[in-house]
């Protein structure tokens, strides 16, 4: 990566049309970007969904990649909300090998990490936890020795903070 | 009715009066009522061509041109057509068939994903689901193709649609968001007064038009700002034409060939006025070495376009003719410009060319003599192409078409075809190398079946020049593979094709034979054995920058 390359978050609106999705995505992977998450979903008004891109690069070239999203006919606003005041979120599933003797300390470390269990078995335990990126990145750091089955998490969802009053 | 003759009403009433494509098996209910209809069909020989054919009509025209193609192999073939078009702008809507909807996704017989290799290729496309859908499509497609920086738009359409019996239809009207998207932008004052004062200011103005001029229809702002102001103009390829060469203030084309005075200007200039061009690769050369001296302002009606490729000063997003009248109404003219015209007008390098053999130079400084505004000029990609852009000086509006973005070898003849049968009243050149021309040959069934009188003046130098002529440069004359070994004998070629054709191999001869075949009114194919060892310059090497000039003393 050069020296102007970041993890940058763009909030896309997209008018809801089949192919949508492929148009955007397509403009990262011509120049060879990995997409790090990337969450669709539907909002208020049905006809428009909202993606939440993250993606690595640099600098100029996600500008150029913001305004190609916006030359889409499809494509209703494009927002770069990298460095901007947000809330980020996203949701992690984690199944963690358990033994006899580790449950009960595997359930304290979920709670000090404010996360549900949804579901207990005889060899595992699955925790549901939400969260930025550091402490999701934390929880599974912290699961780790007790051996991870699985995981699966969402990437995450952002929005810009709303004004504060002076 | 069904949604076959639905689709044909739509398009009739779009104005659309010449459609070019091949027939195929989900497309069947179409061309069954298409005798029924009032457009007139050009069946061409290959999708390919169909999709070129509909570029030309679009090009030399400026209206929307239409071509079919079946599902499968045959929106396949369109491809190649719709990414050219693509990259140089051209209003077209292609309508391929799709098999039924119940067996797509089943890998049918002839199914392709249509809509998804067409994805980055189109400006927009559409799958029909319902023939009730049809009017609305069409009507937004053609607003699609034509609007802000026109582009190809595809409509896929399964045979039971085509087949579907339609009762009542949706209102065709463009949705909101797309009008909202793509409605002209609002120039921005305070960035077009920046412009003002730059302009004022400036003692070594440029401006260079690109393809937007033309698309616009802007050349007589252009000329009226130019002149008034007396500022140089240099052209890009795609922006041929946009002013009258004759002119003292023009320069020619700038770029990798570019004219040596147009190449200096940008070099030397203290301020360019790019107006509808996108500094491609091939404009601009090395990019950290690009107009030095200059501030740049640059003119678009992309926002996307802005700070691409290079970044620039006063970045103006706007349709082109209407930046050119505000800055004619704003600034008074003339500049004190003379010293610099005088000073572009002193820098006189040449080529030297050869007495020996048909040079391409001399012969096309012949043709050109016989261009006129009724006549239209038509190119394919390389040598010929670049030869053409240097020696060939187009007379009326629209009236020099050639793959410049993407540069697609094979376009030349099924443009011309489309250019020729939108302009029933006009000539149409079609100058070609051996390389491209056997890409698309066989549209020329096309040119004899309807008598089109295009002239086909065959650059032949037993070679693909262009590429022969970087490995002369580049790779130590290594030929890998460009030295055509065998070459079919073409007098015979087209007169398989019903069409007269003339060999040249002297240069005594060149001026002859061709006004010999031009007067009439029928189509001739002229081979012109030119020197194979000619070269194009002037040449600015790739990742050069563009005072880097080869070739010229």
């Amino acid at each position: 990566m050069s020296e102007s390359s970041r993890v940058h978050t763009l909030v896309v609106m997209v008018e809801n049309s089949p192919g949508v999705l492929t148009k955007v995505t397509s403009l990262f992977s011509r120049r060879g970007y990995n997409i790090i998450s990337l969450i669709a979903s539907e909002t208020e008004d049905p006809i428009i969904s909202r993606l939440t891109i993250v993606v690595a690069g640099d600098d100029k070239v996600i500008e150029q990649v913001a305004k190609q999203l916006n030359k889409m006919v499809d494509v209703l606003k494009v927002t770069d909300i990298t460095g901007k005041e947000t809330v980020a979120r996203q949701l992690l599933l984690i199944k963690v090998a358990v033994e006899t003797g580790t449950r009960v300390e595997i359930i304290e470390l979920a709670n000090i990490f404010r996360a549900r269990v949804l579901d207990i078995g005889r060899k595992s335990l699955i925790i549901e936890a939400t969260g930025d990126e550091t402490k999701i990145k934390a929880m599974i750091d912290t699961f780790k020795p007790f051996g991870i089955i699985e995981f699966s998490r969402t990437g995450h969802i952002s929005m810009v903070r709303g004004q504060k009053e002076r | 009715m069904i949604g076959a003759e639905l689709l044909l009403k739509c398009l009739e009433e779009k104005n659309v009066d010449k459609v070019f494509g091949i027939p195929g098996g989900v497309l069947l209910p179409l061309y069954d009522v298409l005798p029924k209809s009032n457009i007139q069909h050009i069946l061409m020989r290959h999708e390919q061509g169909a999709a070129h054919a509909a570029d030309g009509y679009a090009r030399s025209t400026g209206k929307v041109g239409v071509c079919f193609a079946t599902s499968g192999p045959g929106a396949t073939n369109l491809l190649t057509g719709l990414g050219t078009a693509m990259m140089d702008s051209v209003p077209v809507v292609a309508i391929t068939g799709q098999v039924a909807q119940h067996l797509i996704g089943k890998d049918s017989f002839q199914e392709a994903d249509t809509i998804g290799f067409s994805l980055s290729s189109t400006k927009y496309n559409y799958l029909v689901k319902d023939a009730e859908d049809i009017p609305a499509i069409v009507e937004e497609a053609f607003y699609i193709a034509q609007t802000g920086r026109p582009g190809p738009v595809l409509i896929d359409v399964p045979k039971d649609v085509l087949m579907q019996i339609v009762t009542k239809t949706k209102k065709p009207v463009v949705r909101k968001h797309v009008l909202k998207k793509l409605a002209t932008p609002k120039i921005n004052i305070n960035q077009l007064n920046k412009a003002f004062e730059a302009i004022k200011k400036s003692k070594k103005p440029l401006i260079i038009a690109g393809g937007g001029i033309v698309i616009g229809r802007a050349e007589k702002e252009l000329q009226e700002v130019a002149q008034k102001l007396r500022i140089p103009v240099a052209v890009t390829l795609m922006g041929k034409g946009s002013y009258p060469s004759g002119d003292d203030l023009f320069l020619g084309m700038v770029g990798m060939h570019g004219t040596v005075k147009g190449n200096y200007s940008i070099q030397e200039s203290d301020l360019i006025i790019a107006i509808g061009m996108r500094f491609s690769d091939r404009v601009v050369g090395r990019s950290d070495g690009f107009a030095p001296k200059a501030k740049i302002i640059h003119v678009d009606i992309e926002a996307a376009e802005i700070d691409k490729n290079i970044v620039t000063d006063i970045p103006i997003v706007a349709d082109c003719k209407e930046f050119l009248t505000n800055v004619d109404k704003n600034i008074e003219g003339p500049l004190n410009t003379e010293p610099w015209i005088k000073e572009i007008q002193g820098v006189n390098k040449k080529k030297p060319i050869p007495e020996e053999g048909i040079q391409p130079e001399n012969l096309l400084q012949f043709i050109n003599e016989y261009i006129d505004d009724k006549t239209i000029v038509v190119t394919d990609v390389g040598q010929h192409q670049m030869w053409s852009a240097l020696y060939i000086h187009p007379k009326g509006e629209k009236s020099f078409l050639t793959s410049g973005g993407l540069g697609t070898m094979g376009y030349g003849l099924p443009a011309a075809i489309g250019a020729q049968v939108a302009n029933p009243d006009k000539r149409v050149v079609l100058i070609t190398g051996d390389g491209s021309f056997q890409m698309n040959l066989q549209e020329m069934a096309i040119v004899r079946q309807y008598s089109l009188p295009i002239t086909i003046v065959l650059m032949n130098n037993r070679c693909l020049g262009m590429v022969r002529q970087w490995q002369e440069l580049f790779h130590e004359s290594n030929y890998s593979q460009t030295l055509f070994e065998f070459s079919p004998d073409w007098e015979l070629l087209a007169q398989a094709y019903g069409i007269k054709a003339a060999k040249i191999e002297g240069k005594e001869e060149v001026d002859k034979v061709f006004t010999e075949n031009y007067d009439g009114r029928e189509p001739a194919f002229l081979d012109y054995r030119i020197d194979c060892k000619a070269n194009v310059f002037p040449m600015v090497p790739a990742g050069c920058s563009l005072d880097e000039i080869w070739g010229c003393k």
